[in-house]
């Protein structure tokens, strides 16, 4: 038995308790523009995960004192619906949200090509409807798929994915149970083309061969990812289109 | 050669995704060159044209350019100028030089009120995307009647294409006074009947304006509008 307390991860047969390897992701499935508003959307289900994300702009920045010069910012709002946990979330911004759409909206300056929109603001909302643990990942995921959905354009596509350690052991993406009482969670958003990385953040102790592991998980849970997000785009026009124009 | 066919549509590309390689081709609009390939920045068709790569994006934002035909709706209204919303990132700017009419100072809202629609034509972009319209010019105008339709950016070089060979049918089918500005705007003046009919063209237009046979679907839209 391992683990924090008496809580058994990992079945002794060696698979999760859902029944998943070490380095089996939960299902992912994405649609592309589903909110006829919003010059650009997107919906993603990872696991119990259910997020929907708005992306509006370019537009004028406002107050002025956010502007900048020589690019545009993201405003970004990550929120979590009051029904989207078992307890209920009481609604508006909290210390947490807050550090989440700080960190996704500097992940998505580094793909976005802001300079080529300065003193403007592109607003990207994220809205997460159901959590099952790792919200920030799926919020990321959501949100590039909207911008390119929106027309902005960025020099890749980015993807929210975490692995992390429970019972001495790494595994990727973990759900509620081991993200509550693992050892520990790395949450990265991964350029998927490139292999960088935007964004990258770590909850408990790793030894440097579990991150590297961590990382090797990562990586390849993102190009899966990033073929869905480039499915969900493609399908949108190409199903109705029967081919190129 | 990139893999990109000359002239016409290779295929659908995503940001990030490598159209080819980047020897003896340009990286035009919506592609980057990220060492030794051209990649997509944007989300569209892939193209090649005389030896420069470039994506056409399925949606894309109003960026306005200098020269551009544009509608716009009076914002606010100070003493001697007037800010237009052209569907851009930022309003347009005209002053009371560029109006058609003699203005006084102070005098501005006499002639065009908050909620005012024209047909205007932008003069300048700076670098900051600071725009100044201009209304001197022929058929630039207040526009007293009719009403404005929104139409997708990327749509508006389809309505023109082929020297006009939509907007013309659509003009010819609704008997209505159309002008299709750049700015992703349409003013339609007619019967509420004929411009309803505009506004169901540019649903269908919506929908299938991505679509290899869109000029078939809007001629049978044509053709059935003019049968009944």
């Amino acid at each position: 038995m391992g683990g924090y307390g008496d809580v058994q991860l990992l079945r002794d047969d060696g698979l999760r308790l859902d029944g998943r390897r070490l380095d089996e992701m939960r299902e992912v499935k994405i649609e592309a523009g589903i909110l006829p508003a919003a010059d650009g959307s997107a919906w993603v289900k990872h696991g119990l995960n259910v997020a929907v994300c708005a992306v509006y702009g370019p537009m004028e920045a406002h107050p002025r004192k956010m502007q900048r010069q020589d690019r545009a910012i993201i405003d970004l709002r990550y929120n979590m619906a009051p029904f989207s946990t078992s307890d209920r979330i009481r609604p508006g911004f909290n210390r947490r949200s807050r550090e989440i759409s700080k960190v996704t909206a500097e992940a998505l300056e580094s793909v976005v090509l802001v300079e080529r929109y300065p003193r403007s603001k592109i607003r990207v909302e994220i809205e997460i409807l159901s959590a099952e643990a790792g919200t920030r990942c799926v919020g990321i995921t959501a949100a590039a798929v909207a911008l390119a959905d929106a027309g902005i354009p960025m020099r890749d596509m980015i993807v929210g994915v975490a692995s992390g350690k429970v019972e001495d052991t790494v595994v990727l993406d973990l759900d509620k149970a081991e993200d509550n009482y693992g050892q520990a969670d790395l949450p990265m958003g991964i350029l998927p083309t490139t292999g960088e990385i935007a964004f990258l953040q770590m909850d408990g102790d790793l030894s440097v061969d579990e991150f590297n592991l961590c990382m090797e998980y990562n990586m390849k849970a993102a190009k899966e990812i990033h073929e869905i997000q480039m499915d969900a785009l493609r399908r949108r026009y190409e199903a109705k289109s029967g081919g190129a124009q | 050669m990139t893999g990109a066919e000359e002239g016409a549509v290779l295929r659908l590309v995503t940001p990030g995704e490598a159209i080819g390689a980047s020897s003896g081709v340009r990286a035009g609009t919506g592609t980057l060159k990220q060492g030794n390939e051209i990649i997509s920045t944007k989300l569209g068709w892939a193209k090649e044209n005389n030896g420069v790569v470039f994506v056409d994006p399925i949606y894309s934002a109003y960026l306005p350019r200098s020269g551009d035909l544009v509608i716009g709706i009076v914002e606010s209204v100070r003493n001697n100028l007037w800010f237009a919303e052209v569907n851009g990132p930022f309003n347009g700017l005209l002053p009371m030089s560029l109006a058609p009419w003699k203005v006084e100072f102070g005098a501005a809202r006499e002639h065009m009120d908050i909620g005012d629609v024209m047909l205007a034509r932008v003069q300048e972009v700076d670098e900051a995307h600071n725009i100044v319209i201009t209304m001197k010019g022929v058929g630039l105008r207040k526009l007293k009647e009719g009403t404005v339709l929104d139409l997708p950016v990327n749509l508006v070089k389809l309505v023109r294409s082929d020297n006009d060979s939509i907007l013309n049918s659509l003009k010819e089918v609704s008997d209505c006074r159309i002008i299709v500005a750049d700015n992703g705007r349409m003013w339609v003046d007619g019967s509420p009947e004929n411009i309803s009919m505009v506004r169901d063209a540019i649903d269908l237009l919506r929908s299938s304006g991505h679509m290899n046979n869109v000029t078939n679907v809007i001629s049978q839209f044509v053709e059935e509008r003019r049968n009944e």
